[in-house]
């Protein structure tokens, strides 16, 4: 009997399918046909300058939603890859460390809309005649809000992967491969899926202006949520942008549900931390999974194949062999390389001189300066006013544990509602009480960003032990007082991890807040994020590079010279 | 003589400080493993002990010198070599029985052996049933169990214990050090010989054939004694205790200083980490009966609840600063520390501020800097510079912490934390006065 069974397909020996499977039978079928249908429609034959059937019409959001959600899925997939092999060439190389990082710490200051303006012809040029071009450009510039905040995270976690478990997978003789799937991808998993949230909440934030590209002075509308709600703004169709929240809600609600939730259940087990006692967090479907043996069978034909993977890779040496006698550190090369570096950047700096010289002259780059601490002033003082409304309301919630973890989820969600589906009940305000822009458009700016520092907070404030609590109502501390030696210092590293994300946010927003149009009707603010808008309106390359690059510029001085100081503070000195 | 396992010959180990600087962490050692032989390597933190055990595993390469393992040299890590770690480093996310396997998985052996030879080595270790636990479900010593398991299943020659019992309470330890010395003892596995690094010094004469003492600055191995009590031994035989007592003389013979000429190395002195709350705990017990102002360490080590590893480092301070004196493994009381126990809290404070600056050339030097300041203030950043000339930053960290703990107790001067200045007691002030002292005496 053993032997005819071997001869078999296991499957068709052991049928043992359970009422799970036939349940999830044909939910799978369905999402299968549906996604497969819905990448078919990416390649489809295209002209620049052809236009684009697109309808405001309620019945066609679940079809947008389907292409908006795949994008944003196909972004995903790539930031995934992108960095892990980012990390790992940065983490394991010094040699690429020295260029990687900086680069990232540059690409990630660069605003998401910036990507897109520069690079949409290229794509479209990759693929004459079709759509997938655009489609591509789309992508990428979803890609570019997701990918640079998930590619550091990874590479800080590969970097402090405790020293004993480094050594105890060398002394067991881990191949690089084993050690990476088996050590350092578990050990960074909480922190790369908490990433991928934020960055999926940035995804759904920047979708209208990915979808709707303008290129050579056309515009392009890709069928999706993004295209629908910017037809909409220019219909002045408040009822199609009522539709366009709800169905983006759904979305948020679907990729919350069917995606991240269960990626966190599922990621629970690799919490570095051994304490246990918080709840472990549940999801219905992976509760499901589990429950169905076709699912089990599944994952346990990857884990095998994977394990399997593993012997391929086993060194055949020992550490007695020649081969594994460490190599000496090629000073020459080193020099060599930071020589070559060193040239690259000269030449960069060389080019800029004469960029800036040729083609937008030098009073031009004092105005965008100018213009720039115009946006500066706006970011700083509406973090501070957001500061100031956020942290008490966020304390106070915090401070109450019936309420926190219900309203900490609720302004995670808020974060990723996308913001910019509200201006155009601003613009109306606006125009109505002939209200001046320049102020009155910047509370846009932090409106979907302000939610970062509010959750952050409330999650700070929930996380003071209970015995500083008691302490601190036993000594009877109250008003200032209260606040000054007890509150704020307890919530303070969680504060600035809000605040740094709500700011780099709000430089990202301000590109959209700081020109904002309904139909015909344009407002703009004084500032870098209105001068970049209008540069890629009127399709002016070298000045949109000037604002992008002094924005950047902004944004890393900002982040070295205040944020990064004050997270050190905070790490250091206070810390429970 | 038994054939030697793992051989090291004269090998020295330097390390290099941010600032450039070189260490040297192990100066010229010789050391052999042989064949069927324990060696415990005792010596306080930082003497090179734990560098010495990765020397062996292959985890660093010496910089002059030879390192080998049966004859031929060692790049690597080698598959006859084995490691349990102090802090157990078990991968959380992975089961026991899967855990266990990493090191065959590694090799490539096929699931169904893999399997089999895991749980057997579970079941030998006593853990059979907890296969499809995660290491968080587990206690410390079941833990300290699995990693043992994962070093036996690979059939080590060598198996090389890195404080592997002093992450655990003292019963468990105790325990689960029984039963490795019976696995040990009972011929079924296939390891050679084993190397224990540890700071207990009961757990070393209890396990080792060969103790090795390690000194410091830069480590090398000071003395060597042989146990040749029988197996299974008992922790309360006197033979047991003579040894014990033996190593503990030693040990703190190691500390005595050495006459040095040059001033820099003694200012960059490696302080013993010796908190002064406790310092005073064991200067008061000292004094009162049964030791009436003297006492054999390990019996006060037994008295105070206080491990080797914190013990030696008070006694070691103590004597540095004249209040008790280092005698063949005893401690005594002097005239001063007499004194000084008797003392209310403000003439302890006194005599311990005299004492500093008498006896710690790093605090005399702070202090006199600080003096030719006019508003008798310093950032600690100049003297951290100076500390790390000659120590690794951690340590150079480590010993200013503890001469300022110490100053801050004999008021010689104050050290603001979120300023990092350092600065003079202001005299204005009275000497009870003010916000809380930092350091209270108990």
């Amino acid at each position: 009997m053993q032997r005819v069974r071997q001869f078999l397909l296991r499957p068709s020996v052991e049928a043992g399918t359970n009422r799970w499977d036939w349940a999830l039978l044909p939910v799978v079928l369905a999402g299968v046909v549906l996604l497969g249908w819905g990448a078919s429609q990416m390649a489809t034959p295209f002209q620049v300058g052809e236009p684009l059937p697109l309808s405001l019409d309620p019945v066609w959001l679940p079809y947008y939603l389907l292409r908006t959600s795949l994008r944003m899925f196909l972004a995903l997939g790539a930031s995934l890859v992108f960095s892990c092999v980012f990390a790992v060439l940065a983490a394991k190389s010094r040699a690429a460390e020295k260029v990687l990082v900086p680069l990232l710490d540059v690409l990630q200051s660069i605003p998401i809309l910036g990507f897109l303006s520069i690079t949409v012809t290229g794509f479209i040029a990759l693929f004459p005649g079709n759509l997938l071009g655009v489609e591509l450009a789309a992508i990428f510039a979803i890609f570019t809000s997701q990918a640079w905040n998930m590619a550091f995270s990874l590479y800080q976690s590969l970097r402090t992967v405790p020293a004993e478990l480094q050594e105890a997978a060398r002394v067991f003789q881990l191949s690089g491969w084993q050690r990476f799937w088996r050590l350092e991808l578990p050990f960074a998993m909480p922190g790369l899926l908490w990433n991928m949230m934020m960055s999926m909440s940035g995804g759904w934030f920047f979708v209208v202006a990915s979808e709707a590209i303008s290129v050579s002075n056309q515009s392009i509308k890709l069928p999706g949520v993004g295209s629908y709600i910017a037809l909409a703004i220019e219909q002045r169709s408040l009822a199609a942008v009522g539709w366009a929240i709800a169905t983006m809600l759904a979305g948020i609600l679907a990729y919350d549900q069917l995606l991240f939730r269960p990626l966190v259940a599922w990621a629970d087990k690799f919490r570095f931390e051994e304490s246990g006692g918080e709840d472990a967090p549940r999801s219905w479907l992976l509760a499901w999974l589990r429950r169905s043996t076709v699912a089990d069978r599944a994952a346990g034909w990857f884990s095998r194949g994977l394990e399997r993977s593993f012997t391929w890779f086993a060194p055949p040496h020992d550490g007695t062999s020649i081969r594994a006698r460490p190599r000496m550190a090629a000073g020459r090369w080193q020099r060599a390389w930071d020589a070559a570096i060193a040239a690259v950047v000269m030449f960069a700096i060389a080019r800029l001189f004469l960029f800036v010289h040729a083609e937008v002259g030098y009073a031009e780059v004092a105005h965008v300066f100018m213009l720039g601490f115009f946006t500066l002033l706006r970011v700083v003082v509406l973090i501070a006013l957001a500061a100031l409304v956020w942290v008490p309301v966020g304390v106070w919630i915090g401070l109450r544990p019936r309420w926190s973890g219900r309203l900490q989820a609720v302004a995670q969600f808020l974060a990723a509602f996308p913001a910019n589906l509200l201006f155009p009940v601003v613009v109306v305000a606006l125009v109505r009480f002939r209200l001046d822009p320049d102020i009155w458009l910047s509370p846009l700016m932090v409106f979907g960003t302000q939610w970062y520092i509010l959750f952050n907070v409330i999650a700070g404030a929930s996380s003071i032990p209970t015995e500083l609590r008691f302490a601190a109502r036993n000594l009877g501390l109250t008003g200032w007082l209260r606040w000054r030696r007890y509150l704020l210092p307890a919530i303070f590293p969680s504060f600035v991890t809000g605040a740094v994300t709500a700011s780099g946010g709000s430089w990202n927003a301000s590109i959209v807040s700081e020109y904002v149009s309904w139909g015909d009707t344009t407002l703009q603010a004084r500032g870098l994020g209105s001068y970049i808008a209008h540069m890629t309106a009127i399709g002016d390359f070298p000045r949109i590079a000037l604002g992008i690059s002094v924005m950047c510029v902004f944004v890393m001085g900002l982040n070295h010279f205040l944020w990064r100081r004050l997270y050190r503070q905070a790490g250091e000195r206070l810390h429970f | 003589m038994s054939a030697p396992v793992i051989e090291l010959q004269s090998v020295s180990k330097m390390f290099r400080s941010a600032d450039g600087h070189t260490r040297t962490v192990l100066d010229n050692v010789d050391f052999s493993l042989r064949e069927g032989e324990v060696v415990a390597l005792l010596g306080q933190s930082g003497s090179g002990k734990s560098t010495l055990l990765r020397l062996m595993a292959g985890l660093v390469s010496a910089d002059s010198g030879a390192v080998r393992y049966r004859g031929q040299p060692l790049h690597a890590p080698a598959r006859g070599i084995s490691m349990v770690f102090q802090s157990f480093a078990l991968f959380p996310w992975l089961t026991v029985q899967k855990n266990v396997e990493l090191g065959l998985e590694a090799r490539g052996m096929p699931a169904a052996e893999r399997q089999e030879r895991a749980e057997s080595v579970i079941a030998l270790i006593g853990l059979a049933g907890f296969e499809g636990a995660l290491p968080r479900e587990l206690s410390g010593g079941m833990k300290q169990r699995v990693g043992i398991a994962r070093a036996l299943v690979t059939e080590p020659e060598v198996l090389l214990m890195d404080e592997a019992f002093s992450a655990l309470d003292v019963l468990t330890g105790e325990r689960l050090r029984d039963d490795v010395l019976e696995l040990w003892g009972s011929g079924r596995l296939s390891t050679k010989a084993i190397l224990v690094v540890s700071h207990n010094i009961e757990e070393a004469v209890m396990m080792a054939d060969r103790v090795l003492v390690f000194g410091s600055d830069p480590g090398r191995v000071r003395s060597q004694l042989s146990v040749q009590l029988r197996r299974p031994r008992d922790a309360e035989d006197p033979d047991t205790r003579s040894l014990v007592d033996e190593v503990y003389m030693l040990m703190t013979a190691a500390a005595r200083r050495p006459a040095r000429a040059v001033v820099e190395a003694s200012l960059a002195e490696r302080l013993p980490a010796a908190d002064v709350a406790q310092m005073d705990g064991v200067l008061e017990l000292l004094a009162e009966a049964p030791f009436s102002g003297r006492a054999d360490l390990p019996q006060l080590g037994e008295e105070t609840e206080l491990s080797d590893d914190a013990l030696l480092p008070i006694a070691h301070a103590l004597a540095l600063l004249g209040l008790a004196q280092l005698e063949g493994g005893d401690l005594q009381l002097t005239g001063l520390g007499r004194r000084y126990v008797d003392g209310d809290h403000a003439h302890r404070q006194e005599i311990f501020g005299q004492q500093l600056l008498a006896h710690v050339p790093l605090a005399a030097h702070i202090h006199h800097s600080l003096q030719q300041e006019a508003g008798g203030e310093l950032p600690d950043a100049p003297f951290l510079k100076l500390l790390q000339e000659r120590l690794d930053e951690a340590e150079a960290q480590r010993v200013l912490q503890t001469v300022i703990s110490w100053a801050r107790h004999g008021e010689v001067f104050e050290y603001d934390f979120n300023t990092g200045r350092i600065a003079l007691p202001r005299s204005d002030e009275p000497p009870d006065g003010g916000d809380a002292p930092a350091e209270g005496p108990r």
